[in-house]
């Protein structure tokens, strides 16, 4: 059916075909009396799917903002990471770091859920097999060959499977990570 | 009675509310479609989230405080109050606008809870609302919670059951009932929450509980909550050939939870770094409160850890500089928890009512003994007689038995999550048992120390339809109404007063004791009051009985209780006799009525009278 040039013979011998087509099957008739009239038959070939280019995408702030609001407000990161913190000893941070680590920790597992991206431990050798999801698995190294690949795990990624922000009423102001305080 | 299509279980804890629900149209026999619901809450201004328990605080806000927006809540137009989360969160930083404790100021017989007491010590500006008025809106919030996610059953068409501290008075119970109906509750029951947890408890072992027990076992139920410690022991019978479960007593109303104890463990750190010269803020105590939780969960979860960092943060954003470093060791924790509240004593011990500072708070009557043990002590001797009439107990006890023997143990309330303060009490209990030459009491297991209350509750809705073992018990208490004695007025003496049975021990629901043959007179047009008694373990008073005299701590005075006849085509002042006859409601109240000797009409006598007075 490729053949966009056929021969005299082979004309000659669809015509003779289509002739008694035509007299025999009306569907048929119709068909060739549309593409007598130069219209388009039969189902439209598919456009070759072309990839699509890759765009860029502003992302919504609100909930980058209200997470980081809930670090601030259960565990001081924003206060922590604002503060200079080589006026201070090593005791000293670490104090106000276990305020930060505990806090932050808690609004991590309440709000979101978070595993492995791989569960092999580090240090293991794993194989990817062709097709393997290179977001979420970086190659680093001798990156030559074909897969399978075959290496070393250095770090096991992190996945986030669920996500559990609060609701926030409409209008509410994102911005604010934290209302000054003042006590009367 | 309705089409209701969930039982539900409400647990109304001092400190959390916890909601379940029982699917009745998907439950079959030990096959029990259940689970706890959700309770979209504020957690910060205009942030909302589900949770599973609701705190039982309420902050009335000032009218610059919060924006509309930042009251939001799934349903409705938002309210000019806070519930929940953020109310405790606001509340941390302005505690004159908080109230906390609702329930414990509900059966406080001391105010008059229909008054706006709440927050005692708020400002004259701040509109205050009563004990009854902030436990309708904690019970508003949760029909809302429902409503908003059962948009088909709404909680007002559900079988509802709500819990009640066993030790709950008459004229609580009422006051519970009250504001469940106010905020729409309209099928409705009460149940203590010791038996509540021990529903929880057969829920959990999906049939097996029948195994776990036999007749003639007594199970201790120790429920030690936020704020309140309830014990109820339930004895195991036999009814037609299988297992029945019988409440045969409850213990006294304690204010003694696990608050206090967070509270007492921090004091001792405070009082640690105030030696070393750093006084704290209202605000630092309490950062330092929630600290010393956490540590102390840590301490008691592991044998091997000494000491548990506890650090204060600033209040201003430099972190850094301005936070307080301390630790609370393994020593602080045994000295101030285990030992302070689970001592090891003996049987005979009793609570005394040596003052202590660190736990007294204006208003409330905490106990005066933070010992657990000793308060356990009280109450198992106390009823030491109490499955003497019980068929397949009499011959249990030996005739020098001190305290009555529980063969079994439920632990409920979050204060038992910490490991060693369980086996701590197991451990005093079964030293006491020992004493007595008594085998050691089980640990029944499968307990779920927060929500096992809302989910037993919920159950019992289920198997009040007559599909599953039932406690029975009826009320814990007979009812005494004080009447003057007959004899000779002694000048100078004032009458000595006897107790005049009205309502025997044990009766069940929907039920209705007889009529006393004594009369009083009451006034009419005029409020009279009464004195009202009641007994925990005199257990075969009849109607009409009358006590001339009782022994120490056999009877206990409860508030007065007040009757008004109506003038209507009476003469004022007229003295009307009339007889005084109990009922247990449906729902689980105690009803009291005055009856004419003539006529069909009867009046409600009221418990709860101190805001009339």
């Amino acid at each position: 059916m490729s053949d966009l040039h056929p021969s005299f013979l082979a004309r000659l011998i669809l015509a003779l075909r289509a002739f008694g087509r035509i007299l025999g099957d009306a569907a048929f008739a119709a068909e060739v009396s549309r593409l007598d009239r130069g219209e388009r038959v039969g189902p439209v070939a598919p456009a070759a799917v072309e990839p699509p280019r890759p765009s860029l995408r502003e992302t919504a702030p609100d909930s980058a903002l209200q997470l980081l609001a809930l670090l601030q407000r259960e565990g001081r990161f924003v206060d922590f990471l604002e503060e200079n913190v080589s006026a201070y000893s090593d005791a000293e941070i670490g104090g106000a770091a276990r305020v930060v680590h505990e806090g932050c920790q808690k609004v991590l597992r309440e709000y979101l859920s978070i595993e492995p991206a791989r569960t092999e431990a580090e240090g293991a050798r794993l194989t990817l097999a062709a097709g393997f999801d290179a977001a979420a698995v970086r190659l680093t190294g001798n990156v030559v060959g074909q897969p399978p690949f075959t290496g070393t795990l250095t770090h096991r990624g992190w996945r986030v499977t669920e996500i559990r922000l609060p609701r926030l009423a409409e209008g509410h102001d994102v911005r604010v990570l934290a209302p000054a305080e003042v006590e009367l | 009675m309705s089409e209701a299509r969930y039982a539900v279980g409400i647990d109304l804890g001092t400190t959390h509310c916890v909601m379940a629900a029982v699917d009745l149209a998907a439950s079959d026999r030990d096959d029990v479609a259940e689970g706890i619901e959700a309770i979209p809450q504020l957690t910060a201004p205009g942030s909302v989230e589900d949770r599973t328990m609701l705190p039982s605080f309420l902050y009335l806000p000032h009218p610059d405080e919060l924006k509309p927006a930042d009251r939001v809540l799934p349903w409705g137009e938002p309210p000019p109050f806070v519930v929940g989360e953020l109310a405790r969160a606001l509340g941390g930083r302005t505690p004159i606008r908080l109230v906390a404790s609702a329930k414990s100021w509900l059966c406080h017989p001391g105010v008059d809870r229909r008054a706006a007491i709440l927050p005692v010590e708020a400002p004259e500006e701040v509109a205050r609302v009563s004990p009854l008025q902030a436990t309708v809106r904690y019970l508003a919030h949760l029909r809302a919670a429902w409503d908003h996610q059962h948009p088909d059953a709404p909680l007002t068409d559900q079988e509802v059951v709500l819990t009640v501290p066993a030790s709950f008075d008459p004229a609580a119970r009422e006051l519970t009932a009250e504001a469940a109906a106010t905020a729409g509750l309209t099928h409705l029951v009460l149940l203590e929450e010791p038996q509540a947890a021990l529903y929880h408890w057969i829920l959990a072992s999906r049939g097996e509980w029948r195994k776990q027990v036999r007749v003639g076992d007594i199970i201790l139920v120790i429920d030690l909550g936020g704020g309140t410690a309830d014990f109820s022991l339930i004895a195991v019978t036999e009814r037609d050939g299988s297992l029945d479960l019988v409440r045969v007593a409850v213990g006294d109303h304690i204010l003694l939870g696990g608050d206090n104890m967070d509270l007492a463990l921090a004091h001792a750190v405070r009082a640690k770094l105030a030696a070393q010269g750093t006084n704290l803020d209202s605000w630092q105590v309490q950062a330092l409160t929630h600290g010393c939780r956490a540590a102390k969960e840590t301490l008691l979860g592991d044998a091997k850890v000494e000491a548990v960092p506890v650090v204060v943060p600033s209040r201003g954003s430099k972190l850094i500089g301005g936070t307080l470093r301390t630790e609370l060791t393994r020593a602080e924790v045994t000295q101030n928890l285990v030992e302070g509240f689970f001592p090891v004593v003996e049987a005979a011990a009793r609570p005394t009512s040596r003052a202590r500072a660190a736990l007294t708070k204006i208003g409330l009557p905490y106990a005066q003994d933070a010992a657990m043990p000793r308060h356990l002590a009280a109450f198992l001797a106390r009823q030491v007689n109490a499955t003497r009439d019980l068929a397949g107990f009499r011959d249990r006890l030996p005739d020098d038995t001190t305290f009555l023997h529980p063969t079994a143990v439920l632990f409920n309330g979050g204060v038992f999550k910490a490991q060693p303060l369980l086996a701590r009490t197991l451990e005093v209990l079964n030293g006491w048992l020992d004493a007595e030459g008594a085998p050691p009491a089980r640990l029944l297991e499968g307990a779920d120390l927060d929500l096992a209350v809302a989910r037993g509750a919920a159950y019992y809705g289920y198997v009040r339809r007559g599909r599953g073992v039932r406690i029975r018990g009826g009320t814990a208490k007979s009812f005494y109404v004080g009447v003057e004695s007959a004899m000779p007025a002694v000048p100078g003496m004032e009458p000595p007063i006897e107790a005049l049975c009205i309502a025997p021990f044990g009766m069940e629901e929907g039920t209705q004791a007889e009529l006393p043959p004594q009369e009083v007179g009451l006034v009419v047009g005029e409020p009279v009051r009464f004195r009202f008694f009641s007994s925990s373990v005199r257990r075969t008073d009849h109607v009409g009985a009358v006590l001339e005299q009782w022994g120490a701590g056999e009877v206990e005075e409860l508030e007065e209780i007040e009757a008004t006849l109506p003038a209507e085509d009476r003469q004022p002042g007229e003295v009307v006799p009339v007889r005084l006859r109990a009922a247990v409601t449906e729902v689980g109240t105690l009803r009291l009525e005055a009856v004419p000797r003539t006529g069909a009409e009867s009046w409600k006598v009221e418990f709860d009278v101190r805001g009339e007075g």
